[in-house]
């Protein structure tokens, strides 16, 4: 794995090498291994990245949180740290204090719509939530008759119908009836859903870039150990050339979820410059996805087909994670719908500006 | 990880916008002044020397060169944004790209110095024009294949043989071209050939040029027939030509050309479908921007690397492989489409002119400088594979 210069992430990546190695996790039926992984998160301050001291959180900077999820996406883990990072951040847009211990988002989607009703309480319904059923509590970005606002709700407050994603982790479908906040506090001026869907969908392509680094080191691995026709698979070229082909959709997975990233880091509002940078990688991410994981699987053959092998827990994942926050298909409309209001000749200048 | 890749969040610093806007307005008045028509994608090909003699004359050519040889010291991220800029508004780059973009650096490293002082000015004035001596009848990517000989004589050498292939010979001024000045050896099959810098006055050597399916005829045969070349043309070790070429390829493979050759199609598509294209039409655009963003902020990547000093010949060569594989496609994108589009509206009468021209350039964008095959070998070298 690649070492990391900065403190945090290079942390984060300690606590995943050492509690949460995919073999050790495959082989785990009883999910022995997410509460000392959990444990160890939370004392080192990394599932509230987002939040700072005093709203309870640890203060990093957003380019490191971004980094914890790049390196969250290498070992594919599935503990809701992107989605109490997440929560933490939007509580903090409206300073509201984060508890302690997991929490995710709602909406998780762009159609999903939770309203604030004049009494102070929020009713509707959020599908794709993850880790709904694992977390304590959930911030809410909710509309109503003067904006947007941000709550944070008790979990058993809410009825929540239990899914599964692709890959096996909680994925839910989360009902607010008449549900009195914890807190809540209006959004600032500016925020709105569209806000929250890019920030989970950079969430979400820096978790895919990760997993497909990770694909490409196994799957260059096993080629150069698997013998056929008595000699290493990695010698046929078409194998080669499919291996490529995957760091080549690595590449582009990398560079758009990292450039994203960079752009909200370095952004004062979630301005054009983010709209395009945070569809672009999740659109792009999404798609290197699809091409990367088919070539992951041909690369090993059958036994990359089973559940022994660790490989599923990272295409699984990097397939599952496409669908939260958007889409591909859902940010390539809107997407396309403000390239061609702004009109054909205003593209290039739109490009060449990131 | 066993393939470390890198591709840093690099920006274009704030100086290279200033320029930016620089070279737009100066492409904007060549077009008013009837230079070349913006929506022709054959303007690229087009050769015009007056245009070339103002670029360089705003130095824009030899851009990082030293100023002893005509150069501007300037950055590899600010010629990135010449090269961007001229490519999209399909300016007539032809006369000084290849010089400016391979045969300026080659010499700057290779040839001798009264070479340099000589060449390399008139290279950034805009005046000369280099064309590229690879491949042979029977040797195209198995570039040491070539059998093309340079026979030791009195001062210099004779060559022999054929060059193919070759853009802008018949209207180029030198040849860099790799000659055979001693056979393979047992040990390393790449040894033997040598670098010459070839001026093309020189008696005994015939262009012939070769019809292309697009109508047009800008590569060409390049015969030799004893054609004599000076002792001081030989650019670096003799029969060590294979040592010189690997470094520069990482420059020449992952450039803004590298991904919008055909980014015309996409500009006239997005006019075609309109203000408010439907879901179809939308998501294909977003799509296809997205694909067009991340390919650029991966190009952008690789200059900054270099620029930094690094050597990322696996990235600058995923580039090369994602950009021309993209760029073949795009034509064949739009024309999906643009499928539905109003037959009588004239806002797609541009796409239906340029479109089948796109459609034609297309298959020889994954082969010119480098096959997707090549590419992905050296890939796979990079990954450990081979």
């Amino acid at each position: 794995m690649a070492e990391s210069e900065n403190i945090v992430v290079a942390t984060a990546e300690k606590i995943f090498a050492d509690l949460a190695d995919a073999q050790t996790i495959n082989r785990d039926k009883n999910g022995a291994w997410k509460a000392p992984l959990w444990q160890a998160l939370t004392e080192a301050g990394l599932p509230l990245s987002w939040v700072s001291e005093d709203c309870g959180g640890s203060g990093a900077s957003l380019a490191e949180g971004f980094g914890v999820l790049g390196a969250a996406g290498r070992f594919a883990i599935a503990v809701p740290l992107a989605e109490t990072m997440l929560a933490g951040w939007l509580l903090a847009q409206a300073r509201i204090s984060s508890p302690e211990a997991e929490m995710t988002v709602a909406p998780a989607g762009p159609k999903d719509r939770i309203t604030l009703h004049a009494d102070g309480s929020l009713s509707g319904r959020a599908r794709g939530v993850p880790f709904a059923k694992a977390a304590k509590h959930i911030a809410v970005l909710a509309s109503g008759s003067g904006g947007f606002s941000i709550a944070l709700v008790d979990a058993v407050k809410v009825r929540i119908e239990a899914g599964l994603n692709l890959a096996g982790d909680d994925s839910d479908a989360v009902s607010f009836d008449h549900v009195q906040p914890v807190a809540i506090k209006p959004a600032p001026k500016g925020f709105d859903q569209t806000t929250l869907m890019l920030m989970g969908g950079v969430a979400r392509s820096l978790q895919i870039a990760g997993a497909m680094e990770s694909m490409l080191d196994i799957s260059v691995r096993y080629s150069n150990e698997r013998v056929a026709f008595e000699k290493k698979i990695s010698k046929f070229q078409a194998v080669q050339h499919n291996l490529a082909r995957l760091a080549g959709e690595t590449a582009a997975a990398m560079t758009a979820a990292s450039s994203a990233a960079d752009t909200i880091a370095n952004a004062a509002s979630f301005d054009d410059a983010v709209f395009l940078e945070a569809t672009a990688a999740k659109i792009r991410c999404a798609e290197a996805a699809e091409k990367g994981a088919a070539i992951a699987h041909q690369v090993h053959g059958a036994i990359g087909y089973t559940l022994e092998h660790i490989l599923h827990r990272f295409t699984m994942r990097a397939l599952a994670w496409r669908d939260d926050f958007g889409s591909e298909s859902y940010w390539a409309v809107e997407l396309g719908k403000r390239v061609a209001a702004r009109g054909a000749d205003e593209l290039w200048p739109l490009v060449a500006s990131r | 990880m066993t393939a470390a890749l890198r591709f840093d969040p690099i920006r274009l610093p704030a100086e290279c916008e200033v320029l930016r806007k620089e070279v737009r307005a100066f492409l904007a008045e060549e077009v008013a002044r009837g230079t070349f028509d913006p929506h022709s994608p054959q303007g690229g090909d087009i050769d015009v020397p007056g245009f070339s003699k103002r670029v360089g004359e705003r130095g824009w050519i030899g851009m990082t060169w030293p100023r002893k040889y005509g150069g501007h010291e300037r950055s590899f991220l600010e010629r990135y944004v010449v090269t961007e800029e001229m490519r999209v508004a399909n300016a007539p780059t032809r006369r000084f790209f290849v010089a400016d973009r391979q045969s300026g650096p080659v010499l700057l490293k290779y040839a001798p110095e009264h070479i340099k002082m000589d060449i390399l000015p008139r290279i950034c004035r805009g005046e000369v024009c280099f064309s590229i001596g690879m491949s042979e009848p029977n040797s195209g990517s198995d570039l040491f294949a070539a059998k093309t000989k340079a026979t030791k004589t009195d001062g210099g050498y004779l060559i022999n043989g054929t060059k193919i292939w070759t853009s802008a010979a018949h209207v180029a001024n030198y040849m860099l071209a790799i000659f055979r000045t001693s056979p393979p050896t047992k040990e390393n099959r790449r040894h033997g050939l040598t670098q010459f810098l070839v001026d093309m006055k020189t008696p005994g050597i015939k262009v012939n040029p070769i019809g292309q399916l697009t109508g047009k005829a800008d590569f060409n045969e390049v015969v030799f027939t004893d054609a004599f070349v000076p002792d001081d043309h030989a650019l670096g070790e003799i029969d060590g030509a294979w040592k010189q070429a690997t470094s520069e390829l990482a420059y020449e493979r992952s450039g803004p050309e590298r991904f919008l050759e055909t980014y015309y199609v996409l500009t006239e598509l997005v006019r075609a479908l309109g203000e408010a294209p439907d879901t179809r039409g939308a998501e294909g655009i977003g799509r296809l921007v997205a694909q067009l963003h991340t390919m650029r902020r991966m190009s952008v990547s690789v200059a900054g690397m270099l620029h930094a000093g690094k050597e990322p010949v696996v990235e600058a060569s995923i580039v090369k492989d994602i950009g021309t594989v993209w760029e073949q496609q795009l034509p064949q994108r739009v024309r999906d489409l643009a499928a539905f589009v109003e037959p009588d509206a004239s806002n797609h009468e541009i796409l239906d002119t340029v479109l089948p021209f796109a459609m034609k350039v297309a298959p020889k964008l994954t082969i010119q400088g480098g096959t997707t095959e090549v590419l992905r070998g050296i890939i796979a070298r990079g990954l450990g594979l081979r």
